[in-house]
Protein backbone atom coordinates (compact mmCIF):
# COMPACT_ATOMS: atom_id res chain seq x y z
CA UNK A 1 0.00 0.00 0.00
CA UNK A 2 1.96 3.36 -1.08
CA UNK A 3 1.61 6.26 1.58
CA UNK A 4 -0.32 9.24 0.87
CA UNK A 5 1.59 11.34 -1.46
CA UNK A 6 2.25 15.09 -1.02
CA UNK A 7 1.43 18.37 -3.30
CA UNK A 8 4.68 19.52 -4.08
CA UNK A 9 5.36 23.53 -4.86
CA UNK A 10 6.27 22.37 -8.38
CA UNK A 11 3.32 19.93 -9.24
CA UNK A 12 1.09 22.99 -8.04
CA UNK A 13 2.63 25.45 -10.40
CA UNK A 14 2.84 23.67 -12.98
CA UNK A 15 -0.52 22.68 -12.91
CA UNK A 16 -1.48 26.33 -12.92
CA UNK A 17 0.65 27.19 -16.19
CA UNK A 18 -1.04 24.03 -17.96
CA UNK A 19 -4.74 26.64 -17.60
CA UNK A 20 -2.16 29.96 -18.17
CA UNK A 21 -0.90 28.03 -21.46
CA UNK A 22 -4.47 27.42 -22.79
CA UNK A 23 -5.37 30.83 -22.67
CA UNK A 24 -2.11 32.26 -23.87
CA UNK A 25 -2.37 34.00 -27.92
CA UNK A 26 -0.25 31.87 -29.74
CA UNK A 27 2.03 33.02 -33.14
CA UNK A 28 -0.90 31.62 -35.49
CA UNK A 29 -3.68 33.87 -33.80
CA UNK A 30 -2.16 36.44 -34.34
CA UNK A 31 -0.60 35.82 -37.53
CA UNK A 32 -4.37 34.86 -38.54
CA UNK A 33 -5.91 38.34 -37.70
CA UNK A 34 -2.59 40.41 -39.03
CA UNK A 35 -3.41 38.90 -42.11
CA UNK A 36 -6.82 40.04 -42.10
CA UNK A 37 -6.46 42.36 -41.92
CA UNK A 38 -3.85 43.42 -44.42
CA UNK A 39 -6.46 42.05 -46.97
CA UNK A 40 -7.11 45.38 -47.34
CA UNK A 41 -3.45 46.22 -48.67
CA UNK A 42 -4.05 43.71 -51.67
CA UNK A 43 -4.21 44.99 -54.76
CA UNK A 44 -7.60 44.87 -56.58
CA UNK A 45 -9.40 43.04 -53.00
CA UNK A 46 -13.40 43.17 -53.03
CA UNK A 47 -13.48 45.01 -50.03
CA UNK A 48 -17.08 43.97 -49.92
CA UNK A 49 -16.72 40.09 -50.09
CA UNK A 50 -14.08 40.80 -47.22
CA UNK A 51 -16.40 42.24 -44.90
CA UNK A 52 -19.07 39.83 -45.84
CA UNK A 53 -16.98 37.22 -44.59
CA UNK A 54 -15.95 38.65 -41.11
CA UNK A 55 -19.76 38.75 -40.97
CA UNK A 56 -20.27 35.62 -41.40
CA UNK A 57 -17.22 34.38 -39.65
CA UNK A 58 -18.61 36.29 -36.68
CA UNK A 59 -22.07 34.59 -37.41
CA UNK A 60 -20.34 31.22 -37.60
CA UNK A 61 -18.50 31.64 -34.42
CA UNK A 62 -21.59 32.37 -32.60
CA UNK A 63 -23.26 29.32 -33.28
CA UNK A 64 -20.02 27.52 -32.27
CA UNK A 65 -20.70 28.38 -28.79
CA UNK A 66 -23.46 26.27 -28.96
CA UNK A 67 -22.80 23.63 -31.01
CA UNK A 68 -19.35 23.48 -30.78
CA UNK A 69 -18.90 24.33 -26.88
CA UNK A 70 -22.41 22.96 -25.43
CA UNK A 71 -22.83 20.71 -28.29
CA UNK A 72 -26.32 22.07 -29.00
CA UNK A 73 -27.47 21.64 -32.60
CA UNK A 74 -29.35 24.64 -34.10
CA UNK A 75 -30.77 25.05 -37.41
CA UNK A 76 -32.60 28.21 -36.12
CA UNK A 77 -29.25 30.43 -35.82
CA UNK A 78 -30.21 33.00 -38.41
CA UNK A 79 -33.66 34.08 -36.19
CA UNK A 80 -30.89 36.05 -34.17
CA UNK A 81 -29.34 37.30 -36.98
CA UNK A 82 -32.31 38.77 -38.04
CA UNK A 83 -33.56 40.23 -34.43
CA UNK A 84 -29.78 41.88 -35.03
CA UNK A 85 -29.94 43.10 -38.67
CA UNK A 86 -34.12 44.65 -37.77
CA UNK A 87 -33.14 46.30 -34.71
CA UNK A 88 -30.08 47.91 -36.26
CA UNK A 89 -32.59 48.69 -39.01
CA UNK A 90 -35.48 50.47 -37.13
CA UNK A 91 -32.49 52.34 -35.48
CA UNK A 92 -31.25 53.55 -38.58
CA UNK A 93 -34.74 54.02 -39.73
CA UNK A 94 -35.95 56.09 -37.15
CA UNK A 95 -33.09 58.70 -36.30
CA UNK A 96 -30.60 56.32 -33.86
CA UNK A 97 -28.57 57.01 -36.59
CA UNK A 98 -24.99 56.53 -34.40
CA UNK A 99 -23.87 52.68 -35.54
CA UNK A 100 -21.98 51.33 -32.27
CA UNK A 101 -24.42 52.09 -29.77
CA UNK A 102 -27.26 50.62 -32.04
CA UNK A 103 -24.91 47.46 -32.55
CA UNK A 104 -24.63 47.44 -28.69
CA UNK A 105 -28.76 47.57 -28.42
CA UNK A 106 -29.25 44.95 -31.06
CA UNK A 107 -26.78 42.52 -29.22
CA UNK A 108 -28.59 43.40 -25.59
CA UNK A 109 -32.21 42.19 -27.58
CA UNK A 110 -30.48 39.30 -29.36
CA UNK A 111 -29.57 38.54 -25.90
CA UNK A 112 -32.96 38.77 -24.71
CA UNK A 113 -34.47 36.31 -27.20
CA UNK A 114 -31.74 33.93 -27.36
CA UNK A 115 -32.16 33.76 -23.11
CA UNK A 116 -35.91 32.93 -23.80
CA UNK A 117 -35.22 29.89 -26.22
CA UNK A 118 -33.02 28.54 -24.10
CA UNK A 119 -35.43 28.54 -21.46
CA UNK A 120 -37.87 26.70 -24.03
CA UNK A 121 -35.22 24.37 -25.15
CA UNK A 122 -33.10 23.48 -21.92
CA UNK A 123 -34.73 20.25 -21.69
CA UNK A 124 -34.97 19.52 -24.93
CA UNK A 125 -32.08 16.93 -26.55
CA UNK A 126 -30.64 15.46 -30.22
CA UNK A 127 -32.91 15.89 -32.91
CA UNK A 128 -35.85 17.65 -31.10
CA UNK A 129 -33.17 20.49 -30.98
CA UNK A 130 -33.07 20.63 -34.51
CA UNK A 131 -36.78 20.53 -34.81
CA UNK A 132 -37.61 23.46 -32.26
CA UNK A 133 -35.01 25.70 -33.41
CA UNK A 134 -36.01 25.09 -37.21
CA UNK A 135 -39.83 25.67 -35.88
CA UNK A 136 -38.64 28.86 -33.98
CA UNK A 137 -37.09 30.30 -36.69
CA UNK A 138 -39.32 29.54 -39.60
CA UNK A 139 -42.52 31.53 -37.07
CA UNK A 140 -40.14 34.40 -36.84
CA UNK A 141 -39.66 34.26 -40.89
CA UNK A 142 -43.24 34.53 -41.43
CA UNK A 143 -44.01 37.18 -38.82
CA UNK A 144 -41.56 39.23 -40.21
CA UNK A 145 -42.24 38.51 -43.93
CA UNK A 146 -45.94 38.90 -43.26
CA UNK A 147 -46.21 42.21 -41.27
CA UNK A 148 -45.79 44.44 -44.21
CA UNK A 149 -46.60 47.40 -42.60
CA UNK A 150 -44.06 47.16 -39.80
CA UNK A 151 -41.46 45.34 -42.02
CA UNK A 152 -41.50 46.29 -45.31
CA UNK A 153 -42.35 42.67 -45.97
CA UNK A 154 -40.43 41.19 -49.31
CA UNK A 155 -39.37 44.39 -50.27
CA UNK A 156 -37.16 44.93 -47.01
CA UNK A 157 -36.70 48.17 -45.21
CA UNK A 158 -35.58 51.45 -47.21
CA UNK A 159 -34.30 54.77 -45.84
CA UNK A 160 -31.84 53.40 -43.30
CA UNK A 161 -29.38 56.11 -42.31
CA UNK A 162 -25.85 55.12 -40.66
CA UNK A 163 -24.18 57.93 -39.01
CA UNK A 164 -20.24 58.08 -39.79
CA UNK A 165 -18.26 55.92 -37.67
CA UNK A 166 -17.31 57.91 -34.50
CA UNK A 167 -18.86 60.56 -36.20
CA UNK A 168 -15.30 60.60 -38.80
CA UNK A 169 -15.94 57.57 -40.95
CA UNK A 170 -18.41 57.83 -43.44
CA UNK A 171 -19.53 54.23 -45.25
CA UNK A 172 -18.69 54.26 -48.40
CA UNK A 173 -19.73 53.10 -51.74
CA UNK A 174 -16.04 51.10 -51.73
CA UNK A 175 -16.76 49.27 -48.73
CA UNK A 176 -13.32 50.88 -47.09
CA UNK A 177 -15.32 51.88 -44.01
CA UNK A 178 -17.11 48.98 -43.98
CA UNK A 179 -14.13 46.63 -43.85
CA UNK A 180 -12.37 48.25 -41.05
CA UNK A 181 -16.17 48.56 -38.85
CA UNK A 182 -16.96 45.00 -39.58
CA UNK A 183 -12.93 43.63 -38.69
CA UNK A 184 -13.10 45.73 -35.83
CA UNK A 185 -16.20 44.53 -34.30
CA UNK A 186 -15.48 41.08 -35.78
CA UNK A 187 -11.91 41.19 -33.85
CA UNK A 188 -13.27 42.81 -30.08
CA UNK A 189 -16.25 39.95 -29.71
CA UNK A 190 -13.82 37.72 -30.99
CA UNK A 191 -11.43 38.28 -28.27
CA UNK A 192 -14.70 38.33 -25.78
CA UNK A 193 -15.76 34.99 -26.83
CA UNK A 194 -12.78 33.92 -26.50
CA UNK A 195 -12.06 34.82 -22.71
CA UNK A 196 -15.42 32.95 -22.29
CA UNK A 197 -14.77 30.00 -23.65
CA UNK A 198 -11.24 29.57 -21.42
CA UNK A 199 -13.13 30.92 -18.60
CA UNK A 200 -14.60 28.50 -15.55
CA UNK A 201 -17.91 29.06 -17.96
CA UNK A 202 -16.15 27.58 -21.12
CA UNK A 203 -15.12 24.73 -18.83
CA UNK A 204 -18.69 24.16 -17.69
CA UNK A 205 -20.28 24.09 -21.29
CA UNK A 206 -17.48 21.50 -22.51
CA UNK A 207 -18.14 19.10 -19.30
CA UNK A 208 -21.70 19.47 -19.81
CA UNK A 209 -21.63 18.73 -23.91
CA UNK A 210 -19.36 15.42 -22.71
CA UNK A 211 -21.44 14.39 -19.80
CA UNK A 212 -24.60 16.55 -18.56
CA UNK A 213 -25.98 13.73 -16.25
CA UNK A 214 -22.41 13.76 -14.67
CA UNK A 215 -22.85 17.68 -14.28
CA UNK A 216 -25.89 17.68 -12.79
CA UNK A 217 -24.13 15.13 -10.44
CA UNK A 218 -21.77 17.55 -9.54
CA UNK A 219 -24.59 20.19 -8.48
CA UNK A 220 -23.86 21.96 -11.81
CA UNK A 221 -26.99 24.69 -13.13
CA UNK A 222 -27.31 22.89 -16.58
CA UNK A 223 -30.39 24.14 -17.86
CA UNK A 224 -29.85 27.99 -16.75
CA UNK A 225 -26.24 27.21 -18.67
CA UNK A 226 -27.90 26.57 -22.03
CA UNK A 227 -29.76 29.53 -21.07
CA UNK A 228 -27.11 31.88 -21.08
CA UNK A 229 -25.06 29.95 -23.75
CA UNK A 230 -28.08 30.96 -25.89
CA UNK A 231 -27.75 34.43 -24.67
CA UNK A 232 -24.08 35.04 -25.22
CA UNK A 233 -24.50 33.32 -29.04
CA UNK A 234 -27.57 35.21 -29.77
CA UNK A 235 -26.07 38.32 -28.85
CA UNK A 236 -22.98 37.60 -31.35
CA UNK A 237 -25.25 36.44 -34.11
CA UNK A 238 -27.71 39.79 -33.29
CA UNK A 239 -24.08 41.76 -33.83
CA UNK A 240 -23.28 40.19 -37.25
CA UNK A 241 -26.78 40.74 -38.23
CA UNK A 242 -26.74 44.61 -37.00
CA UNK A 243 -23.17 44.35 -39.44
CA UNK A 244 -25.01 43.60 -41.76
CA UNK A 245 -27.89 46.28 -41.81
CA UNK A 246 -25.36 48.88 -40.82
CA UNK A 247 -22.46 48.21 -43.45
CA UNK A 248 -25.20 47.71 -46.88
CA UNK A 249 -28.04 49.96 -45.28
CA UNK A 250 -30.42 47.68 -46.20
CA UNK A 251 -32.34 44.52 -44.19
CA UNK A 252 -34.86 42.39 -45.68
CA UNK A 253 -36.61 38.66 -44.09
CA UNK A 254 -33.97 37.24 -45.96
CA UNK A 255 -31.78 37.93 -42.96
CA UNK A 256 -33.96 35.50 -41.58
CA UNK A 257 -34.13 33.02 -44.02
CA UNK A 258 -34.01 28.68 -43.30
CA UNK A 259 -31.53 29.59 -46.41
CA UNK A 260 -29.06 31.44 -43.62
CA UNK A 261 -29.32 28.90 -41.12
CA UNK A 262 -28.54 25.92 -43.44
CA UNK A 263 -25.31 28.18 -44.46
CA UNK A 264 -24.41 29.13 -41.59
CA UNK A 265 -24.15 25.50 -39.77
CA UNK A 266 -22.58 24.30 -43.58
CA UNK A 267 -20.22 26.88 -43.01
CA UNK A 268 -19.23 26.46 -39.19
CA UNK A 269 -18.67 22.72 -40.20
CA UNK A 270 -16.55 23.27 -43.29
CA UNK A 271 -14.14 25.36 -41.02
CA UNK A 272 -14.54 22.62 -38.07
CA UNK A 273 -16.33 23.32 -34.84
CA UNK A 274 -14.89 23.60 -30.56
CA UNK A 275 -12.11 26.34 -31.99
CA UNK A 276 -14.16 29.48 -32.72
CA UNK A 277 -11.05 29.83 -35.48
CA UNK A 278 -13.85 27.47 -37.59
CA UNK A 279 -16.28 29.71 -38.50
CA UNK A 280 -14.00 32.22 -40.33
CA UNK A 281 -11.64 29.53 -41.74
CA UNK A 282 -15.09 28.36 -43.30
CA UNK A 283 -16.26 31.70 -44.02
CA UNK A 284 -13.22 32.69 -46.10
CA UNK A 285 -13.54 29.76 -48.06
CA UNK A 286 -17.08 29.06 -48.36
CA UNK A 287 -17.91 32.66 -49.44
CA UNK A 288 -14.54 33.19 -51.67
CA UNK A 289 -15.71 29.53 -53.22
CA UNK A 290 -19.53 31.04 -53.57
CA UNK A 291 -18.09 34.07 -55.27
CA UNK A 292 -15.98 32.27 -57.75
CA UNK A 293 -18.34 29.61 -58.74
CA UNK A 294 -21.00 31.84 -58.98
CA UNK A 295 -19.01 33.58 -61.53
CA UNK A 296 -18.62 30.60 -63.62
CA UNK A 297 -21.92 29.19 -63.01
CA UNK A 298 -23.74 31.37 -61.52
CA UNK A 299 -27.23 28.69 -61.40
CA UNK A 300 -25.11 25.64 -60.12
CA UNK A 301 -23.05 26.84 -57.85
CA UNK A 302 -24.82 25.21 -55.12
CA UNK A 303 -23.61 22.36 -56.54
CA UNK A 304 -19.91 22.92 -55.95
CA UNK A 305 -20.94 23.76 -52.09
CA UNK A 306 -22.58 20.51 -51.80
CA UNK A 307 -19.61 18.69 -53.03
CA UNK A 308 -17.52 20.40 -50.62
CA UNK A 309 -19.66 19.32 -47.57
CA UNK A 310 -19.26 16.26 -48.46
CA UNK A 311 -15.72 15.99 -49.55
CA UNK A 312 -14.70 18.17 -45.77
CA UNK A 313 -17.20 15.98 -43.80
CA UNK A 314 -15.80 12.74 -45.55
CA UNK A 315 -12.19 13.06 -45.53
CA UNK A 316 -11.35 15.76 -42.97
CA UNK A 317 -14.25 14.64 -40.47
CA UNK A 318 -13.49 17.32 -37.92
CA UNK A 319 -13.34 20.04 -40.51
CA UNK A 320 -10.45 22.16 -42.41
CA UNK A 321 -9.44 23.47 -39.08
CA UNK A 322 -8.39 20.38 -37.37
CA UNK A 323 -7.15 18.74 -40.13
CA UNK A 324 -4.86 21.40 -40.58
CA UNK A 325 -4.18 21.23 -36.93
CA UNK A 326 -3.16 17.53 -36.94
CA UNK A 327 -1.03 18.44 -39.86
CA UNK A 328 0.74 20.81 -38.27
CA UNK A 329 1.70 18.77 -35.45
CA UNK A 330 2.90 15.77 -37.13
CA UNK A 331 5.56 18.87 -38.57
CA UNK A 332 7.06 19.70 -35.50
CA UNK A 333 8.27 17.58 -33.04
CA UNK A 334 5.52 16.25 -30.84
CA UNK A 335 4.35 18.30 -28.47
CA UNK A 336 3.04 16.90 -25.11
CA UNK A 337 -0.12 18.04 -23.67
CA UNK A 338 1.40 19.42 -20.62
CA UNK A 339 4.43 19.36 -18.41
CA UNK A 340 4.86 15.17 -17.57
CA UNK A 341 4.65 15.92 -13.60
CA UNK B 1 -28.03 18.18 15.31
CA UNK B 2 -28.95 14.77 15.05
CA UNK B 3 -26.67 11.90 15.14
CA UNK B 4 -28.11 10.48 12.03
CA UNK B 5 -27.09 12.18 8.54
CA UNK B 6 -29.49 9.61 6.99
CA UNK B 7 -32.64 8.57 7.64
CA UNK B 8 -35.45 7.00 5.76
CA UNK B 9 -38.70 6.50 7.05
CA UNK B 10 -41.07 3.98 5.80
CA UNK B 11 -40.03 4.18 2.19
CA UNK B 12 -42.32 2.82 -0.62
CA UNK B 13 -41.23 2.15 -4.01
CA UNK B 14 -42.95 0.54 -6.94
CA UNK B 15 -42.75 0.11 -10.43
CA UNK B 16 -46.03 -0.57 -11.97
CA UNK B 17 -47.81 -2.92 -10.12
CA UNK B 18 -44.03 -4.20 -8.42
CA UNK B 19 -43.48 -3.68 -5.19
CA UNK B 20 -39.57 -2.74 -4.10
CA UNK B 21 -39.48 -1.78 -0.85
CA UNK B 22 -42.39 -1.55 1.76
CA UNK B 23 -41.45 0.34 5.07
CA UNK B 24 -37.82 0.72 4.55
CA UNK B 25 -36.34 2.73 7.48
CA UNK B 26 -32.65 3.20 8.03
CA UNK B 27 -30.39 5.13 9.67
CA UNK B 28 -26.47 6.24 8.93
CA UNK B 29 -24.41 7.63 11.64
CA UNK B 30 -22.08 11.13 10.86
CA UNK B 31 -18.71 9.74 9.39
CA UNK B 32 -20.09 6.15 9.56
CA UNK B 33 -18.94 3.63 6.87
CA UNK B 34 -21.62 2.42 6.31
CA UNK B 35 -22.04 -1.63 3.41
CA UNK B 36 -25.03 -2.66 1.74
CA UNK B 37 -24.89 -5.85 1.12
CA UNK B 38 -27.49 -8.34 -0.67
CA UNK B 39 -28.35 -11.11 -3.62
CA UNK B 40 -29.05 -9.32 -6.93
CA UNK B 41 -32.50 -7.79 -7.16
CA UNK B 42 -32.35 -6.76 -3.41
CA UNK B 43 -33.09 -3.18 -4.37
CA UNK B 44 -29.61 -1.91 -3.25
CA UNK B 45 -29.42 0.46 -6.32
CA UNK B 46 -32.84 1.52 -6.49
CA UNK B 47 -32.49 2.21 -2.53
CA UNK B 48 -29.29 4.67 -3.46
CA UNK B 49 -31.69 6.13 -6.05
CA UNK B 50 -34.14 7.09 -3.86
CA UNK B 51 -32.00 8.27 -1.59
CA UNK B 52 -30.26 10.59 -4.16
CA UNK B 53 -33.28 11.99 -5.78
CA UNK B 54 -33.25 10.10 -9.37
CA UNK B 55 -35.86 8.65 -8.28
CA UNK B 56 -39.36 9.06 -6.66
CA UNK B 57 -40.87 7.27 -3.10
CA UNK B 58 -44.43 6.83 -3.87
CA UNK B 59 -44.76 7.32 0.21
CA UNK B 60 -42.59 7.36 3.01
CA UNK B 61 -39.58 10.25 3.24
CA UNK B 62 -36.30 10.49 3.24
CA UNK B 63 -34.08 12.81 5.95
CA UNK B 64 -30.53 14.21 5.29
CA UNK B 65 -28.79 16.26 7.53
CA UNK B 66 -31.60 16.67 9.83
CA UNK B 67 -34.17 18.01 6.96
CA UNK B 68 -36.69 16.36 4.57
CA UNK B 69 -35.24 16.26 1.34
CA UNK B 70 -37.84 13.99 -0.27
CA UNK B 71 -39.08 16.29 -2.91
CA UNK B 72 -35.69 17.82 -3.60
CA UNK B 73 -34.18 17.51 -7.14
CA UNK B 74 -30.57 15.48 -7.20
CA UNK B 75 -29.45 19.09 -7.34
CA UNK B 76 -30.23 20.15 -4.27
CA UNK B 77 -29.69 17.50 -2.75
CA UNK B 78 -25.38 17.52 -4.23
CA UNK B 79 -25.72 20.95 -3.05
CA UNK B 80 -26.73 20.09 0.49
CA UNK B 81 -23.76 17.78 0.56
CA UNK B 82 -25.23 14.18 -0.87
CA UNK B 83 -23.01 12.92 -3.52
CA UNK B 84 -22.87 9.82 -5.34
CA UNK B 85 -20.69 8.22 -8.12
CA UNK B 86 -22.31 5.78 -10.66
CA UNK B 87 -21.64 1.75 -11.29
CA UNK B 88 -20.51 2.54 -14.81
CA UNK B 89 -17.73 5.38 -14.71
CA UNK B 90 -19.48 8.49 -16.14
CA UNK B 91 -16.18 10.75 -16.63
CA UNK B 92 -15.76 13.88 -19.65
CA UNK B 93 -14.11 12.59 -22.61
CA UNK B 94 -12.81 15.73 -23.96
CA UNK B 95 -11.12 16.65 -20.37
CA UNK B 96 -8.38 16.12 -18.98
CA UNK B 97 -8.32 14.53 -15.05
CA UNK B 98 -6.57 18.03 -14.05
CA UNK B 99 -9.62 19.92 -16.15
CA UNK B 100 -12.55 17.24 -14.95
CA UNK B 101 -11.62 17.66 -11.09
CA UNK B 102 -10.84 21.49 -11.47
CA UNK B 103 -14.44 21.92 -13.56
CA UNK B 104 -16.19 19.73 -9.89
CA UNK B 105 -14.43 22.09 -7.79
CA UNK B 106 -15.78 25.42 -9.44
CA UNK B 107 -19.13 23.84 -9.69
CA UNK B 108 -18.77 22.89 -5.48
CA UNK B 109 -18.01 26.72 -5.11
CA UNK B 110 -20.45 28.44 -7.47
CA UNK B 111 -17.82 29.66 -9.89
CA UNK B 112 -18.57 28.28 -13.48
CA UNK B 113 -20.39 31.34 -13.82
CA UNK B 114 -20.16 33.80 -16.91
CA UNK B 115 -17.21 35.78 -17.03
CA UNK B 116 -13.96 37.05 -18.78
CA UNK B 117 -11.04 35.39 -16.63
CA UNK B 118 -9.34 32.69 -17.48
CA UNK B 119 -9.29 29.23 -15.55
CA UNK B 120 -5.58 30.00 -14.33
CA UNK B 121 -6.90 32.92 -11.96
CA UNK B 122 -8.39 30.26 -9.39
CA UNK B 123 -5.28 29.26 -8.70
CA UNK B 124 -6.40 28.27 -5.46
CA UNK B 125 -8.99 25.18 -6.72
CA UNK B 126 -6.47 24.22 -9.09
CA UNK B 127 -3.64 23.89 -6.18
CA UNK B 128 -6.29 21.94 -4.79
CA UNK B 129 -7.48 19.70 -7.72
CA UNK B 130 -4.13 18.53 -7.73
CA UNK B 131 -3.57 17.95 -4.36
CA UNK B 132 -6.56 15.80 -4.24
CA UNK B 133 -5.03 13.74 -7.73
CA UNK B 134 -1.95 13.16 -5.55
CA UNK B 135 -3.75 11.96 -2.47
CA UNK B 136 -5.34 9.40 -4.91
CA UNK B 137 -2.45 8.97 -7.35
CA UNK B 138 -3.05 10.32 -10.34
CA UNK B 139 -0.62 13.34 -10.08
CA UNK B 140 1.29 11.24 -13.40
CA UNK B 141 -2.36 10.98 -15.26
CA UNK B 142 -3.26 14.65 -14.68
CA UNK B 143 -2.85 15.80 -18.23
CA UNK B 144 -3.61 12.76 -20.36
CA UNK B 145 -6.53 11.50 -21.98
CA UNK B 146 -9.31 10.60 -19.90
CA UNK B 147 -10.24 7.47 -21.88
CA UNK B 148 -6.90 6.72 -22.21
CA UNK B 149 -6.55 5.90 -18.45
CA UNK B 150 -6.70 2.17 -17.53
CA UNK B 151 -10.22 1.09 -15.91
CA UNK B 152 -8.58 1.10 -12.40
CA UNK B 153 -7.04 4.35 -12.67
CA UNK B 154 -10.75 5.61 -14.18
CA UNK B 155 -12.90 4.23 -11.35
CA UNK B 156 -10.13 6.46 -9.03
CA UNK B 157 -10.93 10.05 -10.76
CA UNK B 158 -14.57 8.91 -10.60
CA UNK B 159 -14.20 8.94 -6.70
CA UNK B 160 -12.15 12.06 -6.63
CA UNK B 161 -15.03 13.92 -8.94
CA UNK B 162 -17.59 13.29 -5.81
CA UNK B 163 -14.57 13.72 -2.85
CA UNK B 164 -13.77 16.85 -4.60
CA UNK B 165 -17.48 18.06 -3.73
CA UNK B 166 -16.15 17.54 0.01
CA UNK B 167 -19.78 15.67 0.63
CA UNK B 168 -20.95 14.70 3.77
CA UNK B 169 -22.40 11.37 2.52
CA UNK B 170 -20.93 10.01 -0.24
CA UNK B 171 -22.66 7.02 -1.64
CA UNK B 172 -20.50 4.57 -3.88
CA UNK B 173 -22.10 2.10 -6.15
CA UNK B 174 -20.14 -1.12 -6.25
CA UNK B 175 -16.75 1.37 -6.19
CA UNK B 176 -14.72 -1.86 -6.62
CA UNK B 177 -16.51 -3.49 -9.19
CA UNK B 178 -14.38 -4.53 -12.47
CA UNK B 179 -11.19 -4.22 -10.65
CA UNK B 180 -8.77 -6.84 -10.07
CA UNK B 181 -8.63 -7.52 -5.62
CA UNK B 182 -5.40 -5.66 -5.71
CA UNK B 183 -6.82 -2.54 -7.13
CA UNK B 184 -10.23 -3.02 -5.12
CA UNK B 185 -7.93 -2.76 -2.02
CA UNK B 186 -6.20 0.88 -3.17
CA UNK B 187 -9.65 2.32 -4.08
CA UNK B 188 -10.78 1.23 -0.66
CA UNK B 189 -7.50 2.15 1.52
CA UNK B 190 -7.74 5.81 -0.54
CA UNK B 191 -11.59 5.75 0.90
CA UNK B 192 -10.02 5.07 4.59
CA UNK B 193 -7.96 8.00 4.74
CA UNK B 194 -10.55 10.25 3.93
CA UNK B 195 -11.79 12.43 7.18
CA UNK B 196 -14.97 11.90 9.32
CA UNK B 197 -16.55 14.32 8.05
CA UNK B 198 -17.98 12.41 5.47
CA UNK B 199 -20.21 8.97 6.13
CA UNK B 200 -19.58 6.52 3.29
CA UNK B 201 -22.56 4.48 1.97
CA UNK B 202 -21.33 2.01 -0.14
CA UNK B 203 -22.94 -1.22 -2.32
CA UNK B 204 -20.29 -3.80 -2.59
CA UNK B 205 -20.07 -7.69 -3.49
CA UNK B 206 -16.78 -8.59 -2.85
CA UNK B 207 -17.06 -9.50 1.08
CA UNK B 208 -13.34 -9.16 2.20
CA UNK B 209 -13.36 -5.15 0.86
CA UNK B 210 -17.05 -5.53 2.66
CA UNK B 211 -15.82 -6.86 6.41
CA UNK B 212 -12.66 -5.25 6.11
CA UNK B 213 -13.33 -1.41 5.71
CA UNK B 214 -17.12 -1.26 6.46
CA UNK B 215 -17.84 0.09 10.64
CA UNK B 216 -21.96 -1.20 9.65
CA UNK B 217 -23.40 -3.61 7.67
CA UNK B 218 -26.69 -3.73 5.94
CA UNK B 219 -28.00 -6.52 4.59
CA UNK B 220 -30.99 -6.09 2.26
CA UNK B 221 -33.08 -8.78 0.67
CA UNK B 222 -36.36 -8.94 -1.43
CA UNK B 223 -36.52 -5.29 -0.65
CA UNK B 224 -36.26 -5.38 3.03
CA UNK B 225 -33.46 -4.63 5.41
CA UNK B 226 -32.84 -8.03 6.96
CA UNK B 227 -30.40 -6.84 9.44
CA UNK B 228 -27.70 -4.15 10.17
CA UNK B 229 -24.97 -4.90 12.51
CA UNK B 230 -21.64 -5.16 12.63
CA UNK B 231 -19.43 -6.59 10.06
CA UNK B 232 -18.65 -9.86 12.36
CA UNK B 233 -22.50 -10.09 13.78
CA UNK B 234 -23.42 -10.01 9.83
CA UNK B 235 -20.85 -12.57 9.45
CA UNK B 236 -21.87 -14.67 11.95
CA UNK B 237 -25.72 -14.45 11.22
CA UNK B 238 -27.66 -17.81 10.50
CA UNK B 239 -30.03 -15.32 8.60
CA UNK B 240 -27.99 -13.57 6.36
CA UNK B 241 -26.42 -17.46 5.30
CA UNK B 242 -29.98 -17.73 4.31
CA UNK B 243 -30.42 -15.00 2.47
CA UNK B 244 -27.60 -15.88 -0.10
CA UNK B 245 -27.55 -19.60 -0.08
CA UNK B 246 -31.42 -19.96 0.14
CA UNK B 247 -33.19 -22.56 2.67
Amino acid sequence: MSAIERLTPERAKAATGYFARLARWNVYEILFWLALAGMYFVPNVDLVLMSQIFIWGLFAMSLDILLGYRGIPSLGHAAFFGVGAYVAGYCGKFGWTEPISALVLAMAIAAVVGWLTGKLVQRVTGVGLLMVTLGLNLILYDLVHRSTDVTGGDDGMQGIVIAPVLGLFRFDIFGRTAFWYALIIAFILFVIARAVVKSPFGLALVGARENPRRMIMLGAPVEGDVSRAFALGAALAGAAGALLTQTTQFVSPNTLSFQRSADVLVILIIGGTGRLYGGFIGALVFLILRDWLAAISPVYWYFWIGLLLVVVVSFFRKGLLPSLETLLNRWKPSKADGPTA
Amino acid sequence: MSDMVLETRDLHMAFGGLVIFNCMNFALRRGERHAIIGPNGAGKTTFVSLVTGLLKPKSGNVFFDGRIVTNDTPQQRVKAGMVRTFQINSLFKALNPLESVVLALLERDGKARLSLRSVSAETKLIDEAMALLTQFDLARDAYGLTEALPYGKQRLLEIVLAVALQPKLLLLDEPAAGLSTQQGHEVFSQLAHLSKDTAILFIEHDMNLVFRYADVVSVFAAGALVMQDTPENVRRSPRVREVYLGN
